[in-house]
């Protein structure tokens, strides 16, 4: 520890902290352009300059170390003339377009400039313009605006993993450009937005169409993978036009997918906004009483064996809970949530949870991944891997599956079955260094488990866990990554065909009745002509299209709801806007609905319902808590680790951009699809 | 002045043999391993005692900077790294001794490189030096042919070897961490201090980087005993420095005289003296671009040396001596000086990259005199803004030559303005 003075203020620090973090400490801001929390210290723009006793110039509080006995003073004279000195050198190139700007109300500049810059210019000469850059439909450019700051280069070449932006020329003449001009390749980019200091990079779908201050934001959980990023929703009227992410250091951090900023404008495209029912083989549009009639008529008399239900991927807990309780009020007990068909074990909550928690990574000190491509499935996620992988000279990763850049390296032990047959031998080199690693990791997809070989492939991940010591009293090692929001809650909650049929059964014939919930990937060729089916979604998607009744429903920026994301934590959201037209949101339909069955679910109102969900679940009662389980007792998921067929494994989705409703319904997303799959311009010439 | 005998650089017109033959015929590679065998310790303390300063610019005490490298490794190499991006506008000694003389360099790596406890060499050539390159690389060759460098270097027990590594052509890559960072592959952008390359440095391991001068003085220097050094020029500021004289003299050349030698002597004796007589002199650079000028009446009494010349607000620097006589305008001599400075900063940094070419563009305007008067004042401000905010001292190279333009011949800039004002008001009139 190190004892500062800060400002007359004493405090001891530890030694590795920078003289800005000190100062912050203390209480005491410093304004900064380059520095970020997240990011390599870059020093450039000189702004937090502060000034230090016994050192003859200003130093930059940013790269500057604590020594003990410093003094520090962070508000003098000499201080604030600096600052000034250094926001003047910042504005005479920068324009004064702030009216037009989107960054205008949340600039880093333009809130400085308030503390340090002059009323007026004292700068008479020609200013620079600078070309802008093109960096694919999400990032917009206005390179003129841009201050150096070099946050998107760092952000790109340490977070992301991707070094595609850099600086060329010298001087005055340096730009930040990717230099050939094509989309940035991360699933990350959008957060290059979020951290430019400035107006120089801003969002291309969200260019002219609000200003900061007249938005409501509305705290919510993103459910475009599982990973149960917080964000931020900001409205205005009945429309989302923002999602940024909110910090959260156990969950994302400050970053955020751009699947799950960007697709927001599928929320306002090919919606339900009103109940529909299949007449002569063509859907018409109807009233809630008479939708609910058409259901009721057609239940009534049916065998409850012969009625199932299956959830989508982006459900919240009380929508999937008001729908359980109703078909188990009728007695039919066929409920599934997998509609990959993954062959989960729900037994315990550890064999289908991310078990080392996301915090956890950062202890991890080696990686096994079978079947899974993290950066597609879970980019936040695998943002944190790399940066384990970065800071962690020893740790290291292998793979099973199909081959893919994941921005860190890994060792590739093979593409099918086989390759994972052979990591059962304790012999095998890479399962000799996972055993010598202190705390290794195995994080086993979806692609993998939804095989007709997915119980031997889990057991056989459990057995390569339990072997490497990856399962012990104070560590957990063994990881499902799933890719469906709505599925760790679903298990937790008992969505799962206990004593009924599966989601297999209940194609084919399986079923006269089913209740699609948000269930949109699911093959629906597999379902009988004779098949009643009640879609109840919010967009007009596959499930809408084969439905006989459609009950439309609330996206997820449109109703309070809770989700659980892998690592079974539980988060609520809240209602940002209304769903639009006639659609209510999710359980309110079930509840309404129950009570034209005549069999009321019993509970009128949220809480009520949060109360049944605690106690279905004790998970339920404990929002925003996780605890880290050890590993106990020699249970094994049900499965023959040695039935592995030789089969390779296959990516989870054919494309990131598109993988759910919401994003399907998106233009923006579909700009992405077009742009990845365009050859590289610059580089063919 | 200087007696021959007190020379360190006997062949810096190259009028002998710079090949090793000749080079040891003039007293290099002699008993090297002996003196490699006073210890580490023994040569740092000579080198302390010499009072040697670094003579890129800075004026480092050189033995003081080499005791701050790790006695004992901690697994990491250390380096040496010999600054050879000779760049700053005026100054030419560093490529005279490479190609005049390099085996002093070479022999002056391996004394320095055990001194600091490092068995490799990086001597970073500038660019544009490619004949000067190819004959380092030939001096390099021949000494580790014959067994001077390279394993058991010269016989001492210490394995040693250098890397030539040629620059593309930027000045930024003579400042020190930027330098570095070129070796490493990367951009030539300073960085951060701390930490100082000492602690982490080449590749981040501690690393020692001097400029040529300082190295090729070593073996003299501890040949001849620190005593010798010390007793040359004045208390703290001992030696011998290879002054370039450019300019409007009669005989522009580099030579070798003692520090603290009158500046006014130094160009009488050996540059001719000034085009058209002492009298003709207007202003003179002493130390390279980046240090402010001083005029004439200045000049008259100055002593060449670290410490006197900082004393009248200017600096040593690279002992590179502009001369301007009357025939000169100042105004766009520091003109063009600014534009260097804008042209050649790395723009990593905020104050030099917005301030550099403000200052340039506010200088072409008074090279016309198309200003207001009180722009020389806010001139003034943006160069003490730029001073001292910036990573590297390239803002300080920028600002300090345009603040010795308005400290001494302020008059000639206002006369200018007032100049352009008459003519326009006449022009106007004449309409």
């Amino acid at each position: 520890m190190a004892k500062v003075t800060v400002d007359d203020i004493e405090i001891e620090v530890p030694n590795g902290f920078t003289v800005l973090q000190a100062a912050e400490a203390a209480g005491k801001e410093i304004p900064r352009f380059c520095y970020h929390e997240r990011l390599s210290i870059a020093g450039n723009c000189r702004m937090c300059l502060v000034e230090v006793e016994k050192m003859p110039k200003p130093v930059a509080s940013c790269g500057q170390p604590v020594g003990d006995g410093m003094v520090i003073h962070t508000d003098t004279e000499k201080v604030r003339q600096a600052r000034r000195s250094v926001m003047e050198f910042l504005l005479i190139n920068h324009p004064l377009d702030c009216p037009i700007c989107d960054q205008g109300g949340e600039c880093d500049l333009q809130d400085e400039a308030m503390g340090y810059g002059r009323d007026h210019s004292r700068y008479h000469e020609a200013k620079r313009a600078v070309a802008d850059k093109y960096l694919g439909p999400l990032v917009k450019t206005v390179m003129t605006r841009c201050i150096q700051c070099t946050r998107c280069i760092r952000f790109l070449a340490e977070v992301a993993g991707v070094p595609e932006l850099g600086a060329t020329s010298r001087g005055e003449a340096m730009e930040i450009t990717n230099y050939v001009e094509r989309a940035l390749s991360s699933e990350l980019s959008g957060n290059i937005i979020d951290i430019c200091p400035v107006g120089a990079l801003t969002s291309k779908p969200y260019a002219f169409v609000a200003r900061t201050w007249e938005l409501r934001k509305t705290d919510g959980i993103d459910v475009l993978d599982a990973v149960g990023t917080n964000i931020r929703i900001d409205s205005r009227g009945g429309e989302v036009l923002r999602i940024l992410p909110r910090i959260n250091d156990a969950v994302n951090e400050e970053w955020l997918a751009d699947k799950s900023r960007f697709a927001l404008d599928g929320l306002k495209r090919r919606r339900l906004d009103r109940p529909w029912i299949r007449r002569d083989g063509k859907l018409r549009e109807a009233s809630w009483d008479e939708a609910f009639a058409a259901i009721a008529a057609r239940m009534s008399g049916l065998d409850p064996a012969r009625i199932g239900a299956i959830a989508g991927d982006l459900c919240d807990v009380e929508s999937m809970m008001a729908l359980k309780d109703l078909m188990v009020s009728i007695g039919s007990r066929n409920l599934d949530c997998r509609q990959d068909g993954a062959t989960l074990d729900w037994s315990r909550r550890e064999f289908y949870r991310f078990n080392t928690t996301i915090e956890g990574i950062d202890e991890a000190d080696a990686l096994l991944i079978v079947g899974a491509n993290p950066r597609r499935e879970a980019p936040v996620l695998n943002a944190r891997l790399r940066r384990r992988w970065v800071e962690n000279t020893k740790f290291f990763a292998g793979m099973v599956g199909p081959t893919a850049d994941l921005t860190y390296d890994y060792a590739h032990l093979g593409t099918d079955g086989a390759a994972l047959r052979t990591l059962l031998d304790p012999e095998h080199p890479f399962i000799k260094r996972l055993v010598a690693a202190e705390r290794p990791m195995l994080i086993l997809g979806q692609s993998a488990l939804a095989r007709p070989d997915g119980p031997a492939i889990l057991a056989a991940c459990w057995k390569i866990a339990e072997t490497t010591g990856m399962l012990s009293a104070d560590w957990h090692g063994f990881n499902v990554l799933h890719n469906a929001a709505a599925r760790m809650g679903a298990f937790d909650l008992g969505f799962v065909p206990e004593g009924g049929k599966d989601i297999a059964a209940m194609f084919d014939g399986g079923t006269d009745f089913l209740w699609l919930l948000g269930a949109d990937e699911i093959d629906m060729g597999r379902i009988s002509a004779e098949t009643f089916v009640v879609y109840q979604g919010h967009h007009g998607d596959r499930g809408a299209a084969r439905a006989d009744v459609i009950l439309p429903g609330a996206a997820y920026t449109e109703k309070p709801g809770t989700y659980v994301n892998i690592e079974g934590r539980v988060q609520t959201t809240l209602r940002a806007v209304f769903p639009p037209g006639q659609a209510r949101e999710d359980w309110t339909i079930l509840r309404a609905f129950s009570a034209v069955l005549g069999k009321p679910l019993p509970y009128n109102d949220l809480e009520a319902l949060r109360r049944r969900l605690a106690e279905a679940n004790p998970v339920f009662a404990e929002p925003d808590t996780i605890r880290r389980i050890a590993h106990t007792g020699g249970v094994k998921p049900a499965g023959d680790s040695s039935a592995i067929a030789d089969a390779a494994f296959a990516p989870a989705f054919e494309t990131y951009y598109q993988t759910d409703p919401i994003s399907r319904a998106s233009p923006t997303m579909t700009k992405c699809i077009a742009e990845t799959a365009a050859p590289m311009r610059q580089a063919a010439e | 002045m200087l007696s021959d005998k007190d020379r360190i650089f006997t062949n810096l017109y190259g009028i002998h043999d710079w090949h090793l033959a000749g080079a040891r015929a003039r007293g290099d590679w002699d008993g090297t391993a002996a003196i490699i065998a006073r210890g580490r310790g023994a040569i740092v303390e000579d080198m302390k005692a010499s009072g040697l300063r670094g003579r890129g610019g800075a004026g480092f005490p050189t033995g003081m900077k080499w005791s701050f490298m790790p006695k004992v490794s901690d697994g990491r190499p250390s380096y040496l790294v010999v600054n050879s991006d000779e760049s700053e506008p005026g100054t030419c000694k560093d490529r005279d001794i490479i190609r005049h003389d390099p085996h002093k360099l070479v022999e002056g790596c391996l004394l320095a490189g055990f001194a600091i406890g490092a068995h490799t060499a990086f001597i970073y050539v500038r660019g544009e030096f490619y004949n000067e390159y190819l004959n380092l690389q030939a001096a390099v060759d021949e000494a580790r042919d014959a067994g001077l460098i390279g394993q058991n270097a010269s016989g001492s027990g210490w394995d040693f070897d250098i890397v030539i590594h040629r620059g593309a052509g930027a000045y930024i890559c003579g400042e020190e961490s930027a330098l570095l960072e070129s070796i490493e592959g990367k951009k030539g952008l300073p960085r951060m201090k701390p930490p100082f390359p000492a602690a982490m440095g080449l590749y981040g391991c501690p690393t020692t980087v001097n400029n040529v001068e300082t190295i090729a003085c070593t073996p003299t220097i501890l040949r001849r005993g620190a005593a010798w050094f010390s007793a040359l020029g004045r208390p703290k500021n001992s030696g011998t420095k290879i002054f370039c004289i450019s300019g409007h003299v009669n005989k522009p050349c580099n030579v070798e005289d003692e520090l603290g030698v009158p500046l006014r002597e130094l160009i009488e004796k050996h540059a001719g003296g000034v085009r058209g007589g002492w009298d003709n002199l207007l202003a003179i650079i002493p130390g390279g671009s980046s240090v402010p000028m001083l005029p004439k009446s200045v000049c008259d009494t100055v002593l060449m040396d670290y410490d006197s010349l900082r004393d009248v607000r200017s600096g040593l620097g690279t002992a590179a001596v502009i001369v301007m006589d009357k025939s000169t305008d100042l105004i766009r001599a520091i003109a063009r000086i600014a534009a260097f400075y804008k042209h050649e900063s790395c723009g990593q940094c905020t104050p030099c990259r917005e301030g550099t070419g403000w200052m340039m563009r506010m200088m072409n305007r008074l090279v016309e005199g198309r200003a207001e008067i009180a722009e020389i004042d806010l001139l003034e401000q943006v160069t003490r803004q730029v001073e001292g905010h910036t990573i590297c001292a390239l803002g300080d190279a920028a600002a300090w030559p345009i603040q010795g333009l308005l400290r001494h011949f302020r008059p000639v800039v206002e006369q200018r303005i007032a100049d352009y004002r008459a003519s326009a008001t006449s022009r106007l009139a004449a309409e």
